[in-house]
């Protein structure tokens, strides 16, 4: 482990709180992406159901 | 071949959805390198010690904060323009990021300012325009939610662009206009390339400054074509609702 001397404490702050908001950033756009895709593709299955059972 | 069909959704939803994969991955590559090579393989600096391992975060973030607001005025003045709703969804997706660019940017530079200025905040011109340009993401992700009509929402936020860059021009060139200030200017300038930092600092640096930018293009990319797929699935369900 390297050695940050006296200012360890803020350097691994900075660092834990920056990565924390950066990929918590990331999984909430991933995460969002993802059900809305899916939401989607629900909605127009739907749709074409709904298409096919009226002709 | 024109720029401007790449407005068209089903375009954009076809080139960024091949642009996507190379550049997520092309992001988590130079920041992983840019950030480990700059926390563990550099040196302590003669003055600030182990803290200056902190701008390896803390100068991406600062100049994605300004630069990501840049992106969305461009994109905000074509909304106004020309009305290409890709645009003005590309806005919306990019506040966000902006936002915890922003966030970044200020918490890292507090706790580096704590130690070497001896104070967590200063009533600094770069600070103040920093935290002015924060408020700025925020309000403009409310006024986003806030407007029912989208179309009229993204006119609004589209007009507030305009008006907030004028912080985020303030915040790149604070330091320059107002010398009474504690931020040093930039380490960095890339019109002259008369650069005040060590190549040992400053390829780490310059690594990590190019992944937070290829970083910001894949989540904005992602980030689109959500807003995209969420356009689409409010009228789809508009026209459930007006046909049942």
């Amino acid at each position: 482990m390297i050695d940050l001397g006296k200012y360890a404490a803020d350097v691994v702050l900075a660092y834990c709180i920056s990565l924390g908001l950066i990929l918590g950033l990331i999984g909430l756009s991933i995460y969002r992406a993802k059900r809305m895709k899916a939401d989607l593709a629900a909605a127009e299955a739907r749709i074409e159901a709904r298409q096919n059972n009226g002709t | 071949m024109s720029l401007w069909e790449y407005a068209n959704p089903r375009k954009f939803m076809a080139l960024s959805g091949k642009l996507l994969p190379w550049t997520a991955v092309g992001a988590a590559l130079l920041c992983c390198v840019g950030l480990i090579w700059g926390f563990f393989f550099t040196p302590d600096d003669f003055r600030m010690g182990s803290t200056v391992k902190i701008i390896y975060i803390h100068v991406p973030s600062a100049m994605m904060a300004i630069n990501v607001w840049v992106m969305m005025l461009v994109t905000s003045l074509i909304w106004l323009i020309r009305r290409h709703h890709v645009s003005a969804l590309a806005a919306k997706a990019a506040a966000p990021i902006g936002m915890v660019m922003t966030l970044v940017a200020l918490a890292t530079g507090a706790i580096w300012g704590n130690p070497m200025w001896g104070t967590y905040w200063a009533w600094d011109p770069r600070l103040t325009s920093f935290l002015i340009l924060f408020l700025f993401y925020l309000g403009y992700m409310a006024l986003w939610e806030a407007v029912e009509d989208k179309d009229t929402a993204a006119d609004l936020t589209s007009v507030m662009c305009l008006v907030g860059s004028v912080f985020a021009l303030l915040s790149r060139y604070a330091t320059r206009f107002w010398n009474q200030g504690l931020h040093q200017g930039t380490s960095v300038p890339v019109a002259t390339g008369e650069r005040t930092v060590d190549d040992v600092f400053f390829i780490p640096l310059a690594i990590s400054m190019v992944g937070f930018a290829v970083l910001f293009v894949a989540l904005v990319l992602l980030r689109t074509r959500t807003e995209v797929r969420a356009r689409r699935l409010a009228v789809l369900n508009a026209r459930e609702r007006m046909s049942a």
